[in-house]
C-alpha cells in the first residue's frame, strides 16, 4: 500500500515536471530543448555561443545548406559567387570535411586577399584626392603593400607595426602613406584615427578625457614631411627637431591610455614607443579590435557593435567569445587567417538564415544568419562574373590619366577616388573617414530601378558571352534553365522553378531567346541574388 | 526686343536712373554688410531668411572653371594680353551692366539676374575649389560636408515634406565627382544622375526609361519574377528582404506611371527646343525646367570641359554660343511661366581662369586656373535681377570691392530657401553640424563677405 502510495506521487511529480516543461513549451512558447541540443559543436565558438542562446532562450536556426553555404562563403571571403562547375563539384562531394576543405582554400586564395584588402583600404581611407590627398601613384603602392600583407598572412602585429614606425618614402616604402593620409595631420587627428582604427574606440568623447587624447596625442609631435625632386614623392620620417603646434597644448611626455606619462629619449621615435605598447599581448584594446572586425565582417554585426565602438557601456554580445577569440590571435601569432577559419568553420557562421518561431526577432544576436544587400563593389563584381562583361573604371583626375584594366574587378580598385556611378548608389565607402559605418548596405529606390530597368544592366544581359551562350546552346530548355540557375543563383532550380521558368518560355506568342533573357534578368532581380543569406 | 522695354522683375521695376546707381549699390553692400558680420550674426539674418521664398535651385555647373574675363567680367581696357579677340563687350538691357561679346542673348535677360563679381576662395586646384564652390566649407579638419545640392536633398526632400516620384536632387547627366557629394549626412542625399542625353531621339533616363525593353515585356519579367523569387517570399517577413520587395514595387510604378514624362520631350514644341539649343547642354536647360515644374528640389546642370589651359579662344567660340542659348531660354522660359520667383538658378565653375592670358607653348592662347577672383551669374527664388555685385581691378586679377566667398553664396541660396544656417545636419556620430560654415564660428571675420543680403 505504501509502496503504490509513493510510486504514485513519484508519477504525479513527473507528470508535473513534464508537464510543465510540455505546458512552458506548449503556452508559454518557450522552445523546446531540441531546438538546442541540435545545434552542432563545430568548434570552441560554438561551445560558447550555444550558452548565449540558452542564456537567452533564442534556440538557432538548422545549419544552412550546402547550396548556401558554398554562395555564402565565396562571398563572404572573396567577394565573389562559386562557377557553377565549383557549385556541381561541391554538392557532389561527399567528404564531411568538405566544407572545411573549401575555406581552407578559399583562405588561401588571391581573392581572399582582393576583398579583405577593400575592407582596409576603406578603414585606411587611400585615396588619391580629398580628403586624403595622396594621389594616384601613393595610392596605387599603398594599395599593393596591403594586399600582399594580406595574401602572405603577414601577422597582424607585425603588420600594424609597419604602419605605424615606417620612415622613407611615399612610392618606396608604402605604409609610411598612413601618416599622410590626414587632412591637416595634426598629432590629435592621428591619435583619434588609430584609436578608431586599432582599437575601437572613439577618444574624442566619453568616456576619453580631453587629457588622455592629447597625452595619446603627444606620441605623434616628431613626425618629419618633406618632398623630393620627384613629382608628389614625399619623404615621411622621425623628426626629433618637430615641435607640435602650442595651440594643441599637448603634454611634452606622451601618455598612454592605461599608463603613466612616458620618458621618451630625444634621439628616440615615440612612434616606437606607442607601437610597443599598442601590440603588447598585454594591450587591452589591440587584438580585441581585430578579432571583433573579422567578426563583423563575416556576420554583419560585431560582437561588439558598432564594431569600432568598444567602451564599457556598449557591452560584448558575449564577453566569453570575444576573450576566447583575442586569445586565439594572441596565442597564434597574430594569425589572423586563423581567426577567420574559426569564424567560418562554425556552426554559429553556417547557420541557416531562415528564421525559427523563436528567433525571428533576434536582430542583436547570431541565432541565425543575418540577411543583408551584397556590398556595392561585390555586387558589381558578380553581375560582371556572370555576364563576362566588365566594367571599366578611369581616372581622369589628376593628370596623368588612370586607366584600369578592363578585367580588374571593383573590389580591386586601388584608388577611392576612382568610382563609378554605380558603386556610389550602392553605398561604397566614400573613405571620408575610418568608420565602418561609411560604408552602407541600405537599400534603396534608385538601386532597384538600376537593377530592374537600366541600359546598363540591360546591356550586359544581352552582350553577356556566358549568358548568350547559354541562351543559344542547342541543348534543351531544361539544360539552359539549370545552366542559368546554376550561373546566377549558384545551386540547381527546384522541380517547381523548373516547370514556372519552361511554362514561361513556352507561351504562345513568346520568342524563346528573349525568354531567356526575361528568365536571366528576373534571377538577377531575385532577393536571394541581390542579398546575402 | 520687348525685354529691353519692360525692364522688369517681378515686384521690382527697375528704371534707368535706380540701374545708374548700381556701381553705388556695390560700395553700399560692402560698408552694409560690413557692418552686419561685426554685429551679432544670427539677428542680423533672420529677417531675411524667414521669407524663404524659393523652392527649387537650378545649379548650372561648369566645370573646369569659365573663364571670368571671357563670360560675365569683360576687361575691355586691359589689352589683347588679357582680353584677347573679346574686346568689346556688349550693352545688356541694363544700364551699366556689360557682359561678353559671346553671350547677346543673356545680354537681353540682364534684368531677370545678377553678376556676382566679387567671387573668390583664393584656391586653384580643382577638387579642393570644386569642394569649397560646392559645399560652401573651407577644406581641413575631420568633416567632409556634404555639396549643397545633397544639404537641399537632407532639408527639402523626403525628409522635408518632399512627396514626389521623381528624386530630389537630379544631375542631368553625368555625377559631378571630384569630391564626396553627399558628404557625411550619407548617400542617400546624393543626386540621381540621368545618364544619357536629352538631345538624343530617346532619352533613356537610368533605371527610368529603358532604350530596349518596353512596358509589355517589363509586365511579363515582373510576373515572372513574381513566381520565381522562391527565397523572397519565403522569407517575406523578414525586415532586410521587406525592405527591398518595397523599393522593387516602387520602382515597378515609376517605370510603368507617369514619372517618366518628365524626361519625354515630346510636347515641347520644336521651335522651343531649337531655342534651348540641339545639343545636350541645351536640351538640360530645358530638362531642369521640366523638372523644377514637377517640384524637383536641386537640378545641377553639370556641364564639363571648361578647363581651357590650351587654345581657349576657339574652344569659347563653340561654348559660349551654347552657354548663352541654354540659360537665356532658360530665365524667359522659367519667368513666363512664373516659376523664376520660386527657383534659384546659377551659372559658376570652381574657380575663374588666370586674366593674363598664356600665349606661349604649350598653351598657345590658354588661361591657367584663377581662385583669386572670379563670377557667378545669380537670378531668381528671391534674387534681385539687374545687380551687380562686387567688383574686381581693372585686369579682373583681384576683387577690389564687395568679396563673396564660398560660404556666402551657399548660406545665401540655402536661406532663400528658407534654411536656417544654424540648422542642424544629421551627423553619424553624433557631432553637433550646422547647414552654414557661418553659423559654426570656423569662418574668420576678414573672410566674410556677407550673405548676399544686397541682391535679395
Amino acid at each position: 500500500m505504501k509502496s503504490i502510495y509513493k510510486i504514485s506521487i513519484l508519477f504525479v511529480a513527473i507528470c508535473i515536471l513534464f508537464g510543465c516543461r510540455q505546458f512552458c513549451v506548449n503556452f508559454l512558447g518557450y522552445p523546446p530543448e531540441e531546438q538546442f541540443t541540435s545545434f552542432k559543436i563545430n568548434n570552441k565558438v560554438d561551445e560558447i555561443v550555444i550558452k548565449e542562446f540558452r542564456k537567452r532562450d533564442i534556440p538557432p536556426s538548422p545549419t544552412c545548406t550546402d547550396e548556401v553555404f558554398i554562395r555564402r562563403v565565396y562571398l563572404d571571403t572573396g567577394g565573389i559567387l562559386p562557377s557553377p562547375q565549383d557549385v556541381r563539384n561541391f554538392l557532389a562531394d561527399k567528404s564531411p570535411e568538405k566544407r572545411k576543405k573549401l575555406v581552407d582554400k578559399l583562405l588561401s586564395s588571391m581573392d581572399f586577399a582582393d576583398y579583405q584588402a577593400l575592407k582596409w583600404s576603406d578603414i585606411l581611407r587611400i585615396k588619391a584626392e580629398f580628403p586624403s590627398n595622396l594621389w594616384p601613384q601613393a595610392a596605387q603602392v599603398y594599395h599593393r603593400w596591403l594586399r600582399e600583407s594580406i595574401f602572405r598572412n603577414k601577422p597582424y602585429n607585425k603588420f600594424v607595426y609597419e604602419l605605424l614606425t615606417s620612415n622613407g618614402s611615399n612610392f618606396q616604402v608604402p605604409p609610411v602613406n598612413f601618416y599622410r593620409a590626414f587632412q591637416e595631420r595634426k598629432p590629435d587627428e592621428i591619435a583619434e584615427n588609430i584609436a578608431l582604427v586599432f582599437m575601437g574606440i572613439r577618444l574624442d568623447r566619453a568616456p576619453w578625457t580631453e587629457k588622455q587624447l592629447s597625452g595619446m596625442a603627444a606620441f605623434f609631435t616628431k613626425i618629419g614631411y618633406k618632398n623630393t625632386f620627384e613629382w608628389k614623392e614625399e619623404i615621411v620620417y622621425f623628426n626629433p627637431e618637430a615641435k607640435a603646434d602650442p595651440k594643441l597644448n599637448l603634454p611634452l611626455k606622451p601618455v598612454p591610455l592605461n599608463g603613466k606619462p612616458l620618458d621618451i629619449p630625444q634621439d628616440k621615435d615615440p612612434r616606437i614607443v606607442f607601437a610597443d605598447w599598442l601590440i603588447a599581448p598585454a594591450n587591452p584594446w589591440f587584438a580585441k579590435c581585430a578579432v571583433n572586425r573579422v567578426w563583423y565582417w563575416l556576420l554583419d554585426r560585431g560582437i561588439v557593435n558598432p564594431s569600432d565602438d568598444m567602451r564599457p557601456d556598449n557591452p560584448p554580445w558575449s564577453p566569453e567569445l570575444l576573450a576566447f577569440l583575442e586569445k586565439e590571435l594572441v596565442s597564434h601569432n597574430y594569425d589572423l587567417k586563423h581567426i577567420y577559419r574559426l569564424i567560418l568553420n562554425s556552426n554559429t557562421y553556417q547557420l541557416s538564415s531562415m528564421s525559427n518561431e523563436w528567433n525571428v526577432s533576434d536582430e542583436n544576436g547570431f541565432s541565425r544568419y543575418r540577411i543583408r544587400r551584397v556590398d556595392a563593389e561585390t555586387l558589381i563584381d558578380i553581375i560582371c562574373q556572370i555576364t563576362a562583361v566588365p566594367e571599366k573604371y578611369t581616372s581622369g583626375i589628376p593628370e596623368p590619366y588612370t586607366f584600369l584594366p578592363s578585367s580588374i574587378r571593383a573590389v580591386k580598385i586601388p584608388d577611392g577616388s576612382i568610382s563609378s556611378s554605380f558603386l556610389d548608389m550602392f553605398g561604397r565607402s566614400p573613405r571620408n573617414t575610418s568608420f565602418e559605418a561609411e560604408k552602407t548596405l541600405s537599400p534603396s529606390l534608385l538601386q532597384a530601378l538600376h537593377i530592374f530597368n537600366s541600359g546598363h544592366i540591360q546591356r550586359k544581359l544581352d552582350q553577356g558571352p556566358v549568358i548568350k551562350g547559354i541562351i543559344s546552346d542547342k541543348k534543351g530548355d531544361d539544360y539552359k534553365i539549370e545552366a542559368l540557375y546554376l550561373l546566377i543563383l549558384s545551386r540547381y532550380p527546384t522541380a517547381g522553378e523548373r516547370k514556372i521558368a519552361e511554362d514561361y518560355i513556352k507561351a504562345p506568342n513568346t520568342k524563346p531567346y528573349d525568354a531567356m533573357n526575361d528568365l536571366a534578368w528576373a534571377l538577377l532581380n531575385t532577393k536571394e541574388f541581390i542579398l546575402k543569406h | 526686343m520687348k525685354n529691353e522695354e519692360k525692364n522688369s522683375i517681378p515686384g521690382f521695376a527697375l528704371t534707368r536712373r535706380e540701374a545708374l546707381k548700381l556701381g553705388l549699390w556695390g560700395m553700399a553692400g560692402f560698408f552694409v554688410s560690413d557692418f552686419l558680420s561685426f554685429s551679432i550674426f544670427a539677428d542680423a539674418l533672420k529677417p531675411v531668411f524667414s521669407g524663404g521664398k524659393a523652392k527649387s535651385v537650378i545649379q548650372i555647373w561648369l566645370a573646369g572653371g569659365p573663364s571670368h574675363l571671357d563670360t560675365f567680367d569683360p576687361k575691355p581696357g586691359a589689352g589683347y594680353n588679357y582680353c584677347g579677340p573679346y574686346n568689346k563687350p556688349i550693352e545688356t538691357n541694363v544700364d551699366g551692366i556689360q557682359i561678353c561679346q559671346m553671350l547677346p542673348l543673356l545680354a537681353k535677360q540682364a534684368d531677370k539676374y545678377s553678376i556676382i563679381r566679387g567671387m573668390t576662395h583664393g584656391n586653384n586646384g580643382h577638387e579642393t575649389a570644386a569642394y569649397m564652390m560646392q559645399t560652401g566649407r573651407k577644406t581641413g579638419g575631420n568633416l567632409v560636408y556634404p555639396g549643397i545640392g545633397a544639404l537641399v536633398s537632407y532639408f527639402k526632400g523626403y525628409d522635408g515634406g518632399y512627396k514626389g516620384m521623381l528624386p530630389p536632387y537630379i544631375t542631368g547627366t553625368s555625377p559631378l565627382g571630384r569630391f564626396s557629394e553627399a558628404g557625411f549626412i550619407g548617400s542617400r542625399y546624393k543626386s540621381f544622375s540621368t545618364g544619357s542625353d536629352p538631345n538624343r531621339p530617346l532619352f533613356a533616363v537610368e533605371g527610368i526609361i529603358s532604350e530596349k525593353i518596353k512596358n509589355d515585356r517589363l509586365a511579363s519579367r515582373k510576373a515572372l519574377l513574381g513566381k520565381i523569387d522562391t527565397f523572397g517570399s519565403l522569407m517575406a517577413s523578414d525586415p532586410a528582404v521587406a525592405e527591398l520587395d518595397n523599393f522593387q514595387e516602387q520602382a515597378y510604378s515609376v517605370i510603368t506611371g507617369d514619372v517618366g514624362k518628365a524626361f519625354q520631350f515630346t510636347e515641347e514644341k520644336n521651335e522651343l527646343r531649337d531655342e534651348y539649343g540641339r545639343n545636350k547642354f541645351g536640351q538640360s536647360c530645358l530638362l531642369a525646367r521640366r523638372l523644377v515644374e514637377r517640384g524637383v528640389p536641386f537640378v545641377t546642370i553639370n556641364d564639363g570641359g571648361w578647363d581651357h589651359h590650351k587654345q581657349i579662344f576657339p574652344e569659347l567660340n563653340k561654348r559660349l554660343p551654347v552657354l548663352d542659348k541654354g540659360v537665356a531660354t532658360l530665365l524667359r522660359e522659367l519667368a513666363e511661366r512664373g516659376l523664376l520667383d520660386s527657383t534659384v538658378v546659377y551659372v559658376c565653375g570652381e574657380f575663374g581662369r588666370t586674366p593674363k592670358i598664356l600665349w606661349e607653348a604649350p598653351w598657345n592662347g590658354g588661361r591657367g586656373h584663377y581662385g583669386k577672383a572670379f563670377s557667378v551669374l545669380i537670378a531668381g527664388g528671391g534674387f534681385k535681377g539687374g545687380r551687380l555685385l562686387g567688383k574686381t581691378d581693372e585686369r579682373g586679377e583681384t576683387v577690389t570691392e564687395r568679396p563673396v566667398y564660398p560660404w556666402d553664396l551657399n548660406t545665401g541660396i540655402l536661406g532663400l530657401l528658407g534654411v536656417s544656417p544654424d540648422a542642424k545636419l544629421p551627423h553619424p556620430q553624433g557631432k553637433d553640424v550646422f547647414a552654414s560654415a557661418l553659423a559654426s564660428g570656423e569662418i574668420p571675420e576678414k573672410e566674410r563677405g556677407g550673405i548676399l543680403n544686397e541682391i535679395m
